[in-house]
């Protein structure tokens, strides 16, 4: 049975120059595996991560045919149901720390709060497991990571900082919405990496949304191919150089190549879909 | 695997201090700024001082003894040198009404005002931060449109008119609440006689006391002044509020502890609340500020042996030195509340303690 | 209509012309849908109007004194709002006043701005040292207690409508500076001005011709914003005796006469104090549409 299963997904915003459909019909299903969304930005991949935590403020909508997780229904939860879903079942990291983590909160409350309020640890347990945390993604100084606030640490560190504040309740399901994107080059595959690692090691299944094809393609098992709102194409990693669909091919062919021809790249030509 | 620095040890006292120092040089060129507008506005007077203390009918050589004896032969540099001076030192002038010095004078009537202005502002923030907070988190709603009708009625009403009404209703037909004055005639003697006064503010003081007939009579007197400041105060801070949470809300921090299943009441109440408070206090600063010289026209209304009633006495004395005296207190407390803000802030604020 | 409607909300504007005129037409959509915002606008409306034809409409000759009908009661046939302690109708004196209170704001909202734009804008394009000393000005006066400065200044000039007008222009023209200011800051830099300087502009034409119009949305937004607080300070000048004289009909003063009778003749001081109020939110209500729909910023997403 697959953990994640989305028919006909639409978010609608309501605007001021009538309803504006950003998602318009996605369906998917995702079991135990790393699944890639791929499209440029306002294709509506974002939304469609966030949809499945039920994270789309007023004035966006969401409708679907149905979206459940392991079973359980996600459209029509109660608030209450989808709180318990998100802290413990259904993580996600965001594109920049900078933004994503509270600038007045020091790292170590913001670890642990989930921790000391949904789990009633002590303070004590609180800590030390955050400091666990905090040392499953790398930080070679925890307990003085945990005293210092967002502004404080660089973008990878921060970007860190996340993956283990989403992953201390050990989820089944993990959305990385561009969790690379804000970061320099350099840090990005170190981030990557560990990330890669945690997914695996403990068997969740992932939902990567990225604009870049190629890390994708890399990273993941599936390749969701998003345009306008809608999946153009649906494909296993390893097949996407043979992917038929013109957006796809266009997005492939804008991609350099060592050892290609030193033409300019060719720009996506939008007439085609 | 890479190595990353850890982030330097955070030093918190020392920068603070820096700031204080910083806020203070920023403290004395913003009071030296204020006293040369005072000092312009005294020069610019039309009636001549020398002409009110020795009459119409001095002598050449009296007036010119007086303007010696009070400095006005000097360049005006050297007289507004002098100015600053005794300022600095606490001497505001004496009284033309009075004889008195100004200084003492307004140490006499400040702690009324303070009381008042006080009460008011601790009435604003307990009922407009919460009305805020309840609007923004429901854009659009009844409860929102309400918080808004209610604010901006407060922003619009007369202070002093909406004294006179409150008077009339609470005081003239409900009977609810005492009339004009700081306590009762009796009460008033027993505060002058047999109670050792520690801060000027009666509540304080007779609660010291242990008077507590006193403080019951102080309560009965203050409840409606301060509780009309509080509804001009709570006006301004709710609409504050409201924008400051609403634009806090939209930010990706708050998605992140919803994605953690933080119960609502602990997004907004913590995790928004703690950014909110950064700008919401200087507002309350702010709103203490304009309490305090709202108080001018308050008083009046009131009869409160305040600042604002000294002011305005003094005004219609053409009692210059009084009128700016009291001027100067007002700003020394604006520019004062501005920095103790600028400070809190920077202590809520991690970012810019650095 | 429909096709002057598909016009304007065409999303690909053929011309600069029709997107200009299609934003304007769906902030006008937006103000609109804005219940409070129209209701700041009709009372507005109604003030000017007021003003316009105050001999028209006004009952009674706001000045005429007849002490036989003194501190008549709201509903009295001839005097809808009652009399005052000279016997003169209310409504006619309030209907008066709206003059009084249109000439003080029309006066500030020329005077005070114009001020603040010319500090704001030559601070912030000139920056440097300039820039720190005009805006250390503008702190100093935005230290200053308005209220009081404004009492302080008629105290030394006198009583007087003229002189309230200089004393509020004097007291409210540094949240301009700052708001030019910032604005100046952000068009400073940008390539169309290094571009008109490079075509030889000097700075005076630049600041007027290219500055100062960048500015001017957010200026008047605060200019609207600002008015219910200057109607309050020219109301409380008045109730102390220091704006208007006597007997002409100006709100504060009118309700500092009817203070007298607030226990027995509470409409004297009531009726004034509630034209201020209507007024001032009037101003309040319009500002504030305005702000959500012209400033993007302010707007929730």
């Amino acid at each position: 049975m697959s953990l994640l299963e989305v028919r006909n997904l639409r978010v609608t915003f309501d605007t001021e120059t009538g309803p504006v459909q950003a998602v318009r019909g996605v369906s998917f299903s995702l079991g135990h595996e790393r699944l890639g969304i791929v499209g440029e930005s306002g294709s509506g991949k974002t939304m469609t991560g966030r949809s499945v935590l039920r994270l789309i403020r007023p004035p966006g909508r969401i409708e679907a045919d149905a979206m459940t997780f392991d079973g359980q229904d996600i459209l029509n939860a109660s608030e209450r149901e989808m709180r318990a879903l998100r802290g413990k079942r259904i993580g996600m990291v965001m594109q920049d720390p900078k933004y994503s983590l509270n600038p007045v909160m020091t790292v170590g409350r913001q670890l642990t709060e989930g921790l000391r309020l949904r789990d009633g640890l002590g303070r004590a347990d609180a800590t030390a497991k955050a400091i666990a945390a905090l040392e499953a993604v790398q930080i070679r100084d925890p307990a003085r990571v945990m005293e210092a606030y967002p502004h404080e640490l660089s973008g990878g560190m921060g970007q860190r900082v996340m993956i283990a504040m989403m992953l201390i309740p050990e989820p089944e399901l993990l959305i990385a919405d561009e969790p690379t994107s804000a970061l320099d080059v350099t840090v990005q595959a170190e981030v990557l990496s560990i990330l890669d690692r945690l997914v695996r090691d403990r068997g969740m299944g992932l939902i990567f949304i990225s604009h870049d094809l190629r890390l994708v393609a890399r990273f993941c098992d599936r390749v969701l191919v998003m345009h306008k709102g809608l999946v153009v194409e649906e494909i296993t990693a390893a097949h996407l150089m043979e992917a038929r669909h013109p957006y796809t091919k266009g997005l492939l062919n804008c991609l350099p190549r060592i050892g290609g021809t030193r033409q300019p790249l060719p720009v996506l030509d939008r007439a085609g879909f | 695997m890479t190595s990353i620095p850890a982030p330097p040890q955070r030093n918190r006292v020392l920068p603070l201090v820096k700031q204080i120092l910083l806020g203070l040089g920023t403290l004395a060129i913003t009071l030296l700024g204020l006293l040369l507008i005072t000092f312009v506005i005294a020069r610019v007077v039309p009636t001549d001082p020398v002409l009110s203390i020795v009459g119409e009918r001095a002598t050449e050589a009296q007036i010119a003894a007086i303007r010696e004896k009070l400095g006005l032969d000097l360049p005006l540099w050297q007289q507004f040198v002098i100015y600053v001076w005794d300022a600095v030192r606490g001497d505001l002038g004496n009284s033309i009404k009075t004889g008195a010095p100004v200084a003492a004078e307004i140490a006499r009537y400040f702690p009324a005002t303070l009381e008042l202005a006080t009460l008011g502002t601790i009435f604003g923030t307990l009922v407009g931060v919460p009305a805020g907070v309840l609007a923004a988190t429901r854009p659009g709603s009844i409860a929102d449109q309400i918080v808004r009708v209610v604010g901006l009625l407060g922003y619009s009403m007369p202070v002093f008119w909406l004294g006179l009404i409150g008077l009339l209703v609470f005081y003239g037909q409900l009977d609810w609440v005492s009339g004009p004055g700081r306590l009762d005639p009796t009460y008033d003697m027993m505060m002058e006689f047999t109670l050792t006064s520690y801060t000027g503010m009666i509540l304080i003081d007779s609660a010291l006391n242990g008077a507590w007939d006193v403080f019951g009579n102080a309560v009965s007197h203050i409840i409606l002044p301060a509780g009309l400041l509080g509804y001009v105060s709570m006006a301004y801070i709710s609409r504050m509020t409201r924008s400051f949470m609403m634009n806090e809300l939209g930010q990706e921090y708050i998605t992140t502890a919803r994605v953690k299943g933080m119960p609502e009441w602990r997004v907004i109440w913590v995790h928004a609340m703690k950014n909110v408070l950064v700008p919401l206090i200087t507002v309350i600063a702010l709103s203490y500020a304009y309490l305090l010289e709202g108080s001018v026209l308050t008083e009046t209304i009131f009869a409160w042996p305040g600042l604002g009633s000294y002011i305005t006495d003094a005004l219609f004395s053409a009692d210059m030195p009084a009128v700016l005296g009291g001027t100067v207190v007002v700003g020394v407390a604006f520019v004062t509340l501005n920095m103790l803000s600028d400070i809190l802030y920077r202590l809520v604020d991690p970012r810019a303690r650095a | 209509m429909t096709a002057l409607r598909a016009w304007l909300t065409d999303p690909n504007p053929a011309s600069r012309r029709q997107a200009r005129l299609g934003q304007a037409w769906l902030a006008w959509q937006r103000i609109q849908r804005n219940r409070l915002a129209m209701a700041g606008l009709v009372i507005v409306g109604i003030l000017l109007v007021v003003a316009a034809l105050a001999p028209l409409i006004a009952p009674h000759d706001p000045l005429v004194q007849d002490l036989s009908r003194r501190l008549l009661p709201p509903g009295t046939p001839g005097n809808l709002l009652g009399t005052d302690d000279f016997g003169r109708d209310i409504l006619s004196r309030i209907i008066y006043g709206a003059r009084i209170t249109l000439y003080i704001i029309v006066l500030v909202a020329v005077t005070a701005p114009v001020l603040g734009l010319l500090i704001g804008t030559v601070a912030g394009y000139f920056g440097g040292w300039i820039d720190a000393t005009l805006m250390r000005l503008t702190d100093i006066f935005l230290a200053f207690p308005r209220l009081i400065l404004a009492l302080a200044l008629v105290a030394v000039m006198g009583p007087g409508i003229e002189n309230a007008v200089l004393a509020i222009a004097l007291t409210a023209w540094p949240p301009y500076a700052r708001v030019a200011r910032a604005e100046t800051l952000t068009v400073r830099s940008s390539d169309y001005i290094a571009a008109i300087r490079l075509q030889g502009a000097s700075a005076p034409r630049i600041i007027a011709g290219h500055v100062v119009p960048m500015c001017l949305p957010s200026v008047i937004i605060r200019v609207t914003l600002d008015m219910a607080g200057v109607i309050l300070i020219a109301a409380g000048l008045g109730f102390l005796g220091l704006g208007v004289q006597p007997p002409t009909p100006e709100w504060g003063l009118m309700i500092s006469s009817g203070r007298k009778y607030l226990f027995e003749q509470w409409w004297v001081a009531t009726m004034p104090g509630l034209a201020i109020l209507i007024v001032s939110l009037g101003f309040n209500l319009l500002g504030d549409g305005l702000r959500d729909v012209l400033d993007p910023r302010s707007t929730s997403r």
